[in-house]
């Protein structure tokens, strides 16, 4: 395995946990931590994979992936959202919207590991999220 | 001879059988079954009553006296019932439209239910009346003195017949007469009776005369000879006279009100009347067909000694036909008790309605003229008052015991009533016509009839003022009623007639003229004038199918289809009918009225029927009592127009409410989401960096106390956000306690410096203060208030963007509060993130260092509020400006 991921989260610890988990898995992890501007990010990353925040300060998560679909370049990007919100109404709504797949915090280290891996391996975005 | 007792045997025989049909009369009537009731030759034989026994007996005395002027008295009548048919059918029609009881109320009613009016008309109608019943009994009482000869009674006394005739009269008027207070006023029982002395009065004479023209003499041309060579055909023809007798009797037919209550008030369709027109004449012609054969006959066998009053009974007796005379005592005997009937039914209703009844009320005060002890005392006055007017006969009788000339009592008692006439017609037929004219017209024509012609005749018969009679009043001879305004009249009556009815009109038509009618009385005018426009023809109120069937439509629209239904159905199985719709019987009319009223009310319930029974025009009375219950109505629906106003609020109210909770759903779906962040944020980078540091791989030195540091911090973040919430719910929804104590603004201040101090560590935040003013005593909860200070101070700490960041706190003592306020020197929080800031959870953008849960601001207020105070946040220019208030009672000890 191994690629580039962008990582749009605006808690730094959660950042740095994150990048610290993927990069020993093998992934390039570039870190943002703002809505406004993650459009842009994603633009000038170009990344293999999104992991994307919906509460983030400046503009919903939800909101950058709809932008994502909506953009040919990249409909068929790979883009996990993570949420705290654990609502399975916010769930839902991801993956109506195009999110390829889905995690709840806290995770697994594990879990987020096996998820990426297999949005990875299967980019055609079977939705798949665990819990 | 029979023996006297034999006659009051005969008497009371014949007293009882009228009793008898009477009663069976109303007991029909009341089942809805007398036909023979409800047939035009009853209405017809009832209005007999006209010719009494002053015309039974009298006729044949005026015939030996004066000739043929005897017929004048049939004449007018005629003439009336003839020529005047539409007269008396707009009479009638007026009567029953306007649901009129007597002709006072006719009066009364035309001329805006002028109460003194009906008065007037009342006490005319007595003194007209009263010598009237004198005559009747004057004429029972010389007929049984004529008849009888001495009994066990011992020999008949005049004045204890008449006293008897009397009480019998009473008895049987106040049986038949007042049974009830029914709603038309008829009296089938009593119309039965009189019709059936119509018959026999009618039979008598009729008897009398064959037997005078075949018995006595030999057939008609035998008679006519014998009547060419009589005297009565000398008499001589006074032209003046007879015209006016025959106006005179032509009005009493209009006027008496005994006419009035048999020709009107127990009319029960008006169809009768078509047939009365021509029959009642007839009746007229047949019972005068043999006046003038009976006074030849009784000339020739009396001379000029025998009382020609009485010769239509004496004859037979001298001829000793017995069976004949006893017939024809009962005749005179009918002709009298059914005048005296009538007479006294129809003054006692004036007398109790428009005498008695409105003193009582005036004097009892009775709020509720409706009421059923109303109707006791209404029946009791009424029984009084027919005691009371034959008493007053009985009395004028005593008075006047020797006079003869019945003839001359009955003429006179006509032009009394007369003197109504004026308004009478004027009523009718003028819409112009005013009460004020009717009063001065009647008013003036009854002074003068009184003066010229009443008083005269007591006075005479009594003795009592002669000279001043004579002389004129203080010796003013033409006031004298012997020679009024110094004529020499030679016919008194006529002069007075004259007199009295042109007085009388031409003051009725001036008055009329001169004076403004109410708006009563317009109104009353139109119903009179214009009967017709306003009302239907009674056509009887027994088996009349088509009304039958309006009355159940109405009843359906009112009780509904079930209830009218069963109504009529259940009535009409009562009366033992066929089908479905009852007899329209008195009882069952009421009983539908009884159940309509609790629908729509009584007054409006007998409008509804009786718009359709009695044809009859709701009256004013009528209407202003269904205004009444329409009021009701109308305030009952107001009142459940305001129970579905109140309950479209509460409707209202109910939305609101349920929008709110809707909200507040939306708010605590959204808070709890909130709360979920908060906590998971923090747990997330706990478990994964605990996760990395649990793992076999392996981190270095530096990452692992970093990745401790971490977790201990958001440890920590955990734990202050839980104390946060609890704090939060505790101040919003439980009972806090406050510990109230004596502090210092400044000790409050200092604390809080400290401990945010203490907390924030690193950055550094100067604070300016002003000593002086801190010194400031409080009675409040010190840890609350440093709790509110603390979290304003770690707000500039965390979110004053200046350069060298400041906070200054100034204390400002108010009338009754004091403020202290915190102002840094930042920029300030961004104009659309204001209203925010008290929001749970919310955060500036600008938050540097330890970020909170976006609590603080929140819970601080609620602290404010708790502690009697408020916290606002101050609109500024430059940095953050938030006041703290603290209330009067925060400083008791200062």
């Amino acid at each position: 395995m191994g690629g580039r991921i962008l990582l749009i989260e605006d808690e730094g610890n959660i950042l740095e946990a994150i990048t610290f988990i993927l990069s020993r898995a093998g992934w390039e992890v570039q870190g943002h931590g703002n809505g406004a501007t993650a459009l842009d990010a994603v633009r000038r990353v170009a990344p293999d994979m999104v992991v994307l925040d919906v509460m983030l300060p400046g503009r919903s998560g939800l909101d950058i992936l709809r932008d994502l679909r909506a953009d040919a370049a990249t409909a068929d990007l790979p883009i996990l959202m993570l949420t705290a919100r654990g609502q399975a109404k916010d769930r839902e709504t991801a993956l109506e919207l195009g999110a390829t797949g889905y995690l709840t915090k806290p995770f697994s280290n594990a879990d987020l590991v096996a998820t990426i891996d297999r949005l990875a391996a299967d980019p055609a975005g079977h939705a798949r999220g665990a819990g | 001879m029979l023996s006297f007792d034999g006659l009051v045997a005969v008497c009371v025989l014949y007293v009882l059988m009228l009793f008898g049909i009477a009663f069976l009369a109303e007991k029909r009537a009341a089942e809805g079954k007398a036909r023979w009731l409800n047939s035009p030759i009853t209405y017809t034989l009832s209005l007999s009553i006209y010719t009494t026994a002053w015309t039974f007996y009298g006729a044949v005395g005026s015939a030996v006296r004066t000739g043929l002027e005897f017929l004048t008295i049939y004449l007018g009548p005629t003439l009336i019932f003839i020529g005047w048919f539409w007269l008396l059918r707009k009479m009638v029609r007026i009567g029953r439209a306007q649901r009129i009881t007597s002709i006072a109320d006719m009066i009364s009613s035309r001329y805006g239910k002028s109460g003194a009016l009906a008065a007037l008309v009342t006490l005319l109608s007595v003194l007209g009346a009263t010598p009237y019943i004198a005559l009747q009994l004057q004429s029972v009482t010389l007929s049984f003195s004529v008849f009888a000869s001495p009994g066990a009674f011992g020999t008949p006394d005049a004045e204890q017949t008449a006293i008897w005739v009397a009480a019998g009269l009473a008895l049987f008027t106040i049986i038949f007469g007042t049974r009830s207070l029914d709603v038309n006023e008829r009296h089938p029982g009593l119309v039965s009776a009189i019709a059936l002395e119509a018959i026999v009065k009618l039979t008598a004479i009729l008897t009398v005369g064959i037997f005078v023209v075949w018995g006595v003499a030999d057939g008609p041309a035998d008679m006519l000879a014998r009547i060419e060579a009589s005297p009565v055909s000398q008499a001589s023809w006074n032209g003046a006279r007879w015209l006016g007798l025959t106006v005179l009797a032509a009005t009493a037919i209009l006027c008496l009100p005994r006419m009035f209550q048999v020709l009107v008030v127990e009319n029960s369709d008006e169809r009768h009347l078509a047939t009365a027109a021509w029959a009642f004449p007839l009746y007229l012609l047949l019972i005068s067909l043999f006046v003038v054969p009976i006074a030849v006959v009784g000339l020739e066998i009396f001379g000029t000694s025998g009382n020609p009053d009485l010769f239509v009974l004496t004859v037979p007796l001298s001829m000793g036909q017995q069976g004949l005379a006893l017939l024809v005592f009962l005749g005179g005997f009918s002709a009298a008790t059914s005048m005296v009937i009538v007479a006294a039914l129809a003054l006692s209703t004036m007398l109790s309605n428009h005498i008695i009844m409105p003193l009582w009320l005036r004097l009892t005060r009775h709020d509720d003229p409706m009421s059923g002890d109303m109707r006791r005392v209404a029946l009791m006055a009424r029984r009084l008052s027919i005691g009371g007017v034959l008493f007053l006969g009985y009395g004028y009788y005593r008075l006047s015991g020797g006079a003869d000339a019945l003839a001359d009592i009955g003429l006179i008692a006509f032009l009394g009533v007369a003197q109504i006439l004026p308004a009478l017609l004027g009523g009718i037929l003028w819409r112009g016509a005013t009460r004020i004219g009717a009063a001065l017209g009647i008013g003036s024509g009854f002074a003068i009839w009184a003066w010229l012609l009443l008083i005269p005749n007591v006075a005479e018969t009594g003795g009592l003022i002669t000279p001043v009679l004579e002389a004129g009043p203080f010796g003013i001879g033409w006031l004298s009623p012997a020679t009024p305004l110094g004529l020499q009249a030679t016919d008194p009556l006529l002069t007075a007639m004259i007199l009295s009815l042109g007085v009388n009109t031409l003051l009725f038509i001036l008055g009329s003229l001169l004076s403004f009618p109410s708006p009563l009385e317009r109104l009353q005018g139109a119903q009179f004038v214009n009967v017709y426009d306003h009302s239907r023809p009674l056509y009887g109120w027994q088996g009349a199918v088509g009304m039958a069937d309006d009355l159940l439509i109405m009843a359906q629209r009112i009780l509904g289809a079930g209830r009218a239904g069963r109504l009529f159905q259940a009535a009409a199985e009562t009366q033992g009918r066929p089908g479905t719709l009852p007899d329209l019987t008195p009882d069952f009319l009421q009983r539908l009225e009884r159940e309509m009223a609790g629908s729509v009310g009584a007054a409006t319930a007998h409008a509804m029927v009786a718009q359709i029974i009695g044809g009859a025009s709701v009256s004013v009375r009528d209407l202003l009592a269904v205004a009444d219950e329409t009021a009701q109505i109308m305030e009952y629906s107001s009142q459940l127009e305001a129970k579905s106003t109140e309950l479209a609020q509460t409707a209202a109210r109910l939305r609101e409410a349920n929008a709110k909770l809707t909200e507040l759903s939306r708010q605590k779906d959204a808070f709890l989401g909130q709360i979920s962040h908060e906590l998971r944020t923090p747990m997330t980078s706990i478990r994964a960096f605990s996760e990395i540091l649990m793992q076999a791989d392996p981190v270095d030195d530096a990452a692992r106390a970093r990745f401790s540091r971490i977790i201990h911090d958001e440890s920590l973040r955990l734990t202050r956000l839980l104390d946060d919430l609890l704090d939060l719910a505790v101040l919003e929804h439980g009972r806090v306690t406050l510990h109230e104590g004596e502090t210092s603004l400044g000790d409050v201040l200092d604390r809080a410096i400290r401990s945010a101090g203490a907390q924030v560590g690193t950055e550094q935040l100067a604070i300016r203060r002003d000593p002086a003013a801190e010194a400031v005593t409080l009675w409040t909860d010190a840890d609350r208030l440093a709790q509110v200070f603390i979290n304003l101070i770690s707000n500039a700490q965390k979110y004053c963007d200046a350069d060298r960041p400041e906070l200054t706190i100034s204390v400002q003592q108010r009338p009754g509060r004091v403020e202290v306020e915190f102002a840094d020197n930042g920029s300030g929080i961004p104009t659309r993130q204001r209203a925010l800031i008290f929001e749970k959870f919310a955060r500036a953008d600008t938050a540097k260092g330890a970020p909170g849960a976006g609590l603080g601001l929140a819970i601080s207020r609620e602290i404010m509020a708790r502690l009697g105070g408020g916290l606002s946040y101050i609109p500024s220019d430059s940095g953050v400006r938030f006041r703290v208030r603290l209330p009067a009672r925060a400083l008791r000890a200062a």
